[in-house]
């Protein structure tokens, strides 16, 4: 039997076990829209905007480890998704984007809602197809899961031009599939392992830098075991938040701009760092120069060998999947007589304590008139049980999220890190809450983030997701305002946002429930209130001390030890 | 120090600007890309001649072999090998100049293959250092139009690229 285009697809998606597909219909996807009408396997969220269905998706893949899946209109829809892309590809988020086309005979004529879909993401995507052939449906799709998931992952956009979904051919779903030009690493070099071990054991001052891929790659089991059976340091990205235990005591939390003064300082005085799935960023790092000043030696684990080398010098690079590499590497350092020496293990320890208590961990100064943004964030992780999903937007609240709720478990922490993508968090929490039906979702975001896709609250509604929304209102664009208050003299150029709305009247609006905390003994039973409605959206709008700034923080273009601890300083 | 990168690609629409793409959106120099199908009609073959220090010459093999549509690639500038260009450049050839343009083509193994009474087109193949070396000896001032393909590269003898 023959099927459309339009059938095959949502067949494939089936086979597939895509449970939910985040969308927004148009002309050039109406025959596909038609095929999900017909059929209840695959369910379809109708965002409000298609950056909405691209994050949404997003949020679903980063804390469940399925791929996300969005599908949007040709032209305008595509374009409009376009962010949600571009921050799925810089975070490594497995996602299958499907796109309507124009149809195939009015392809270059500046038809109407035609844009070249594949040029303008392929910047921005892991791969991409343009699918001219209605017998090419189902092994392109095949193809696109198997991309999107297989090696380090990424977002893949299939285009469909609309006669395409209509055509006709026999439907059979490939078993399996192989990419001639694409062979991903898993396994790491046994040789390089074994050189591994032996230098982590030989080191005198260890530190282990994990990032997001510990994350992707569900290894945070095996971190944890090597954290403490070398008893080592442990420090994570801000994406890797949660890929080993904010509570062990080896953490000695996040690094980099935002980072605590003793992971710094460890990355920087260390005489063996072993590098977990991490890129070695500019906002982790910071200074290059400053940062190789440092005679260290560096192992690297990563799936992707262009991560390895591209900023700084590795002395010894493993490509391979996080989760087998360290396996392997357990396997070795259990299997030999040797152990790290607990002498040089206690120097250093003390080194690690010294540094904690100069930089007091994170420290801010609470106050009885005026609600801190840290210190809801503080309650926020006490009422949650430190156990709820968490999705944020861009800005100071995101960072004061990153650094007071600690996290102890993997893919709790659903933040936009790597395009720095302000509306983010909403949609995101609508695709986490999806996926996870019952669990407690909250997005921490700020008053001019959470306007970028305030319209959100109306998809949440139509399909009842009890997110939690914690707006930290200090009525600016804080971050930037806190640049600009170091480096600008002061001058808040456009960072004050004039004529803010409503926010509770605008949750009430929305059909949701709405509440503005003004002070700070208010905090803990609004927080308590808010969280006790388990079947309703809140939205919490509190008032923040407008002058309050992030630390730690290491200027753009410093190196790591030239840390700015707080105001005083 | 200048390198000389061979491909085997996917012979796709679009495989192409992936690569040109790749190499402006990470600001690296490309001095001459060429690319024609082999023998397998769905495989490409791709030159790319570009410079670098170490360090961005080898992100620049990472990230090409990074995309999904390259099948195989070489860094033909780390082993023996052999580029040819061709060339095509059209003269000005009157009076005295047109004895010695033609002596000039004869003794870098050119060809003149097409002459008007004042134009001689003068074929080449070589290394590109010989085809600017000829370039240069004819001068500016008689050059009309340079046509040039780019570097082919091959490895030598066992150095070979192939699925
Ligand atoms: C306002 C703001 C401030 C920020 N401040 C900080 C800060 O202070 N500190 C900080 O850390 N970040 C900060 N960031 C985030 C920063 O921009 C980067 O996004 C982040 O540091 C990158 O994290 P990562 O190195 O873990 O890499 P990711 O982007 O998570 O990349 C993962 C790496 O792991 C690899 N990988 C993927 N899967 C696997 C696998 N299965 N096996 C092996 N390897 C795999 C990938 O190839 C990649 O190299 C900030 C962002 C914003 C927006
Ligand atoms: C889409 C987008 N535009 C601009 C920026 C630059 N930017 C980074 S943080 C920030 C301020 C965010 O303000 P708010 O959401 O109120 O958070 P706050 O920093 O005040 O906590 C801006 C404008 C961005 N990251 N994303
Ligand atoms: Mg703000």
């Amino acid at each position: 039997m023959e099927l459309t285009g339009a059938e095959i697809l949502i067949r494939c998606l089936q086979e597939e076990q895509v449970e939910y597909v985040f969308g927004y219909p148009g002309g050039a996807v109406l025959f596909i829209y038609d095929e999900l009408f017909k059929q209840d396997k695959v369910k379809h969220v109708l965002v409000r905007h298609e950056q909405a269905a691209v994050h949404a998706a997003d949020g679903y893949a980063r804390s469940s480890d399925k791929v996300g899946v969005a599908l949007v209109t040709s032209g305008p829809g595509l374009t409009n998704a376009v962010t949600g892309i571009a921050t799925a590809y810089m975070d490594s988020t497995p996602m299958v984007v499907i796109s309507g086309q124009v149809p195939t005979f009015a392809i270059g004529e500046d038809a109407f809602q035609e844009v070249d879909a594949v040029g303008i993401t392929r910047p921005c995507v892991k791969h991409n197809f343009l699918v001219k052939d209605v017998k090419d449906i189902a092994s392109t799709i095949k193809k696109a899961f198997y991309l999107a998931k297989s090696g380090r992952p990424g977002p893949v956009l299939v285009d469909i031009p609309k006669d395409v979904s209509n055509h006709k051919t026999t439907f059979e779903y490939p078993a399996s599939v192989s990419i001639r030009s694409y062979h991903p690493v898993s396994k790491g070099d046994s040789g390089q392992i074994r050189q591994a071990a032996q230098m982590l054991l030989e080191a005198k001052r260890p530190m282990i830098y994990a990032g997001g891929g510990v994350v992707l790659s569900d290894a945070s089991a095996q971190l944890a075991d090597l954290v403490r059976l070398l008893d080592s340091p442990c420090t994570n990205t801000l994406m890797g938040l949660g890929g080993f235990p904010a509570s062990d005591k080896h953490f000695v939390g996040m690094l980099g701009m935002h980072g605590t003064y003793e992971a710094n300082m460890a990355m920087q005085h260390c005489d063996v760092l072993l590098a977990v799935g991490a890129r070695f960023d500019d906002r982790v790092i910071g200074n290059v120069e400053h940062f190789a000043q440092v005679p260290r030696k560096i192992i690297h684990i990563d799936i992707d060998p262009s991560s390895i080398a591209k900023r700084v010098k590795v002395d010894l690079p493993i490509v391979g999947d996080v989760r087998l590499v360290l396996d392997e590497l357990l396997g070795v350092l259990r299997g030999g007589r040797q152990a790290p020496s607990p002498a040089a293990l206690a120097a250093w320890w003390k080194q690690v304590d010294e540094w904690r208590a100069i930089g007091g961990g994170l420290r801010y100064k609470n106050s009885s008139e005026i609600i801190k943004p840290q210190f809801v964030i503080e309650k926020l992780h006490e009422i949650t049980g430190g156990d709820a999903f968490i999705t944020t937007d861009v800005g100071q609240h995101q960072m004061w999220t990153a650094q007071y709720y600690k996290f102890d478990k993997p893919r709790r922490w659903i933040t936009s890190g790597g395009l720095g993508t302000m509306g983010f968090g909403l949609p995101a929490a609508m695709g986490v809450q999806m996926v996870n039906p019952g669990a407690t979702v909250a997005c921490v975001t700020g008053e001019g983030s959470i306007q970028m896709n305030i319209q959100e609250l109306s998809t949440c509604k139509q399909f009842r997701l009890p997110i939690k929304i914690i707006a930290l209102n200090n009525g600016y664009l804080g971050m930037v305002r806190q640049w600009q208050e170091f480096f600008h003299g002061n001058r808040y150029s456009e960072t004050y946002m004039n004529a803010l709305p409503d926010f509770v009247r605008l949750a009430e609006a929305f059909g949701h429930v709405g509440m503005r905390i003004e002070k700070p003994a208010d905090v803990e039973p609004a927080l308590k209130e808010a969280f006790a409605r388990k079947n309703d959206l809140v939205f919490m709008d509190f008032r923040t001390d407008p002058t309050e700034n992030v630390f730690p923080m290491v200027p753009g273009g410093k190196g790591l030890s030239e840390i700015i601890l707080s105001e005083q300083l | 120090m200048r390198h000389i990168i061979s491909l085997l690609m996917e012979n796709e629409a679009g495989a192409l600007s992936r690569v040109a793409g790749l190499f402006s959106a990470r600001g690296y120099n490309i001095e001459s890309l060429s690319v024609a199908p082999t023998e397998d009609p769905t495989l490409s073959r791709m030159t790319i001649v570009t410079s670098g220090s170490d360090a961005v010459i080898e992100q620049i093999n990472k990230q090409l072999n990074k995309l999904v549509d390259v099948a195989a690639l070489m860094d033909l500038s780390e082993g023996e090998h052999l580029e040819r260009e061709l060339m095509l450049v059209k003269v000005r050839a009157e009076g005295a100049a047109r004895e010695e343009l033609k002596r000039m083509a004869d003794t870098f193994h050119g060809r003149i293959i097409d002459t008007t009474d004042h134009t001689y087109t003068i074929e080449l193949t070589g290394s590109c250092a010989e085809l600017d070396s000829l370039l240069e000896k004819i001068g500016r001032d008689l050059i009309l139009e340079t046509v040039r393909t780019g570097a082919s590269g091959i490895g030598c003898g066992d150095r070979i690229l192939k699925l």
